[in-house]
């Protein structure tokens, strides 16, 4: 199918786009980072049309249903929505060696789908039928990405911090193209101020969904209960910014435990807890 | 408000209020939440049970006593969302007198202290003859109409954009307290059920939760359950079940309802009459199958467990009336169905088929049971409904959207103010924002290139 080959060819131009972005931190050579960005744009057009395809190509089949229903599908949205907000943070900020921070997210969750994940395209079980699964599927992995880059933003600022408080910043080094701690923590705290209410309307609308599937809006199911783990650590991020001693370094660290926790109420539930959503038939 | 003298019921104000707490309430809640995703919760399977030591072992006992194997409902768990309401609306008494004057009742001056914290300032050197109606009027044109108030031989001018935008934190913490009353209503004046209908059936009560027989109000018949299955490939069905239909009629006093007759109930299209809500859930096959068993006849119905004459019982775990499409080559009716010794040794299952008696005393052998023979049996579809009502879901869903939209406004609609201070040839214009630094910072570099070339330009002579 058309749309394999394509993923195979986003798959490449993540690799190299991350590859430049690496150089760039290396080397501050500034067209290899404009590379890098250009690398990543490329990479992402490709991908939106393999997903428009594939959506397509389900309904040829007589199956049809967004990209977005099991796990290749999933992880391959994901790497997606990372590249669309790491963009959208390039083009506003223009701190490119941010991205040395977050393609590899992209990169790793391209990798994965395409050499390890069954790729075929399967009909959906009654449960699975309903336009809630796109609105639900479509609002959490744009939050779980705009986490991840907060996660990669995060990393660079314990970093930064750490030589800072050396003094070896004159030193120069890879460092010195990094945006200044003040720049990292307030990049942190907009993109869990878009994750999070992307993250909100996803556990609503999973609720909704829920709630016509089922008639229970809530069931403690260990997905969702992890979803609400997800939320409490970034509204504990959202309100540490206010309390005495928990400005910087820790909320930093925050922000990074709220992406392990994401990163575990994806997979680490499906592949190790049990629950309704491993859809383990009715 | 000095230290020492502080009361105690203020003391305690400011520790229900304070942030260091909503801290840690929220990652404590995260932490312990994560228990009941790793215990199994409500009903334990045997396995899980004898793995931790059974019901007599101390780690079954304390995980009892400390409510894990239900955690989210224990005292402790919901003692933390009470901790967390209570935290919220501390907060809120202590806060919002505050932030609603800021909304209300905005400074119009510019004060030292306001130019301090501002988000960004600059000043103008302007022509002392500026009077107050040319600089109003300049500021019209770029910021909008100010306020205008004269204090000190200076002239303060006052703009602002969406001062509501403050209280919207106070809307998402609301929602939150919204969303807990949906839910305790829900759980007051609701209930949650199950009923099982054999097609042709009708019924007018259901099953909740307790294992309670209790009246719907009304009758409702399943005249029809199918299941359909996803065309295979190679063409012919596939395993992979499509959809699962139930039709529905309901009746009131044996009266057909008007628009609930022949209704269609699929998965993810509820149905709901007088508050009360039908999701499809399940489905099986329901009748009855006689067996002889040595020379005993015995009648069992699909969901039963039948007793044996020597103590031993047995239910039946499929039957079909023609066997031929899945065993080749034999045909009539074959039931499939576990026995449970009397010794309570371990259960054996066993192929019983109607037209092939040697068969079945070669099983009877093997597992040293008596011969038992299926007869054939009747059987029909049921389709098995949750029974719902939950007049509490609306404020849940009204609280998050209350949450969605506060959250929008929140971080992507901010508060912003500018003053502009005149007096003695200099123009101070001084900004704040709560969200949006960057946006802001333009907007007021734009106001001031523009009241330059208006307002320094003109007085040149
Ligand atoms: C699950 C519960 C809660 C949620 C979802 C929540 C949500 C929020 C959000 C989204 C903000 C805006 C943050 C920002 O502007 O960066 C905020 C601010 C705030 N929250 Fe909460 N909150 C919760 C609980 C609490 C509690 C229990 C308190 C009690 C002390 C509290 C006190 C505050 C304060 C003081 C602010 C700052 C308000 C301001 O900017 O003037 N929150 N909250």
């Amino acid at each position: 199918m058309i749309s394999g080959s394509l993923m195979n060819a986003t798959t490449i131009f993540y690799m190299l786009s991350t590859l430049a972005f690496f150089i760039y931190m290396a080397g501050r050579n500034k067209q290899i980072g404009l590379a890098g960005s250009t690398l990543a744009w490329t990479g992402f057009a490709i991908q939106t049309v393999a997903l428009g395809l594939r959506w397509k190509e389900s309904y040829d089949m007589g199956v049809g249903h967004a990209p977005m229903s099991n796990l290749y599908e999933s992880v391959v949205f994901f790497a997606w929505s990372i590249v669309l907000i790491f963009g959208i943070i390039d083009a506003k900020y223009k701190y490119r060696v941010i991205g040395a921070f977050v393609m590899p997210f992209a990169l790793l969750g391209m990798t994965w789908g395409q050499l390890y994940l069954p790729s075929d395209i399967s009909p959906l079980m009654p449960a699975l039928q309903s336009n809630w699964l796109t609105y639900h599927v479509i609002s959490c992995f744009l939050g779980y990405a705009a986490f991840a880059v907060a996660c990669g933003v995060s990393i660079m600022y314990l970093i930064k911090a750490k030589s800072e408080q050396k003094g070896d910043e004159a030193a120069g080094g890879i460092l010195s193209v990094f945006p200044p701690t003040r720049v990292l923590d307030d990049l942190n705290y907009k993109a869990i101020m878009v994750g999070f209410p992307l993250l909100t309307l996803g556990i609503i609308t999973g609720a909704a969904w829920a709630n016509y599937a089922w008639g229970t809006y809530w069931s403690w199911d260990p997905k969702e209960t992890w979803s609400l783990i997800v939320w409490f650590v970034y509204a504990a991020f959202l309100h540490a910014r206010f309390t005495k001693g928990w400005v910087g370094k820790r909320a930093a660290w925050l922000s990074i435990i709220g992406f392990a926790a994401t990163i575990f109420c994806y997979l680490g539930v499906n592949l190790l807890l049990s629950g309704l959503h491993s859809y383990g038939g009715m | 408000m000095t230290t020492e003298h502080r009361s105690v019921s203020d003391q305690v104000m400011q520790t229900f209020a304070s942030l260091r707490l909503t801290m840690a309430v929220l990652i404590l809640l995260a932490l312990v939440s994560i228990i009941g995703t790793v215990i199994p919760q409500g009903q334990l399977p045997p396995e899980y049970v004898a793995s931790i030591g059974g019901e007599q072992g101390n780690r079954f006992r304390l995980y009892g006593l400390l409510g894990f194997f239900d955690m989210y409902h224990a005292w402790w768990f919901q003692g933390l969302l009470v901790l967390l309401s209570i935290n919220l609306l501390a907060c809120t008494i202590k806060r919002l007198p505050h932030v609603w004057r800021i909304a209300t009742r905005p400074d119009t001056t510019l004060s030292s202290a306001q130019e301090a914290a501002a988000t960004c300032s600059v000043v103008l050197d302007l022509p002392e003859s500026i009077n107050r109606d040319r600089l109003t009027a300049a500021v019209t044109a770029v910021a909008g109409r100010p306020v205008v108030t004269e204090q000190d031989h200076e002239l303060h001018l006052f703009v602002q954009k969406r001062p509501w935008a403050r209280l919207a934190v106070y809307g998402v913490h609301a929602s939150v307290i919204l969303i807990f009353i949906g839910a305790i209503i829900g759980n007051i004046f609701g209930f949650k059920g199950f009923v099982a209908i054999p097609e042709g059936d009708t019924v007018s009560s259901f099953t909740d939760r307790k294992g309670q027989e209790r009246p719907l109000g009304f009758e409702l018949r399943c005249d029809q359950f199918t299941v359909s299955f996803y065309d295979a490939p190679g063409g012919g069905p596939s395993q992979m079940p499509k959809e699962f239909k139930s039709i529905l009629t309901l009746t009131e006093n044996g009266k057909e309802i008007p628009g609930y007759t022949h209704a269609r109930l699929i998965v993810n299209e509820p149905l709901t009459y007088k508050g009360i809500t039908f999701y499809q859930s399940s489905y099986g096959n329901t009748g009855n199958h006689t067996f002889t068993v040595g020379t005993t006849r015995l009648t069992v119905s699909s969901e039963e467990t039948a007793h044996l004459p020597d103590g031993s019982s047995m239910h039946l775990i499929e039957a079909v009336q023609d066997v031929s499409p899945f065993l080749p080559g034999k045909s009539g009716p074959a039931a499939r169905i576990d026995v449970h010794p009397a010794n309570s040794g371990p259960a054996v299952t066993l192929l019983s088929l109607a037209n092939y008696p040697e068969e079945n005393k070669r099983e009877a052998a093997r597992l040293s049971l008596p011969i038992i023979t299926y007869q054939g049996g009747t059987e029909r579809p049921y389709t098995g409904l949750q029974v719902n009502k939950d007049p509490g879901v609306w404020v849940v869903w009204i609280g998050s959207l209350l949450m969605c939209i506060g959250l929008y406004v929140a971080f992507f609609l901010p508060h912003q103010r500018i003053w502009f201070r005149f007096g003695h040839a200099r123009l101070v214009i001084a900004g704040h924002t709560t969200k949006s630094q960057a946006a802001f910072r333009q907007r007021l570099e734009r106001i001031e290139q523009e009241l330059k070339a208006t307002l320094q330009q003109e007085e040149k002579p």
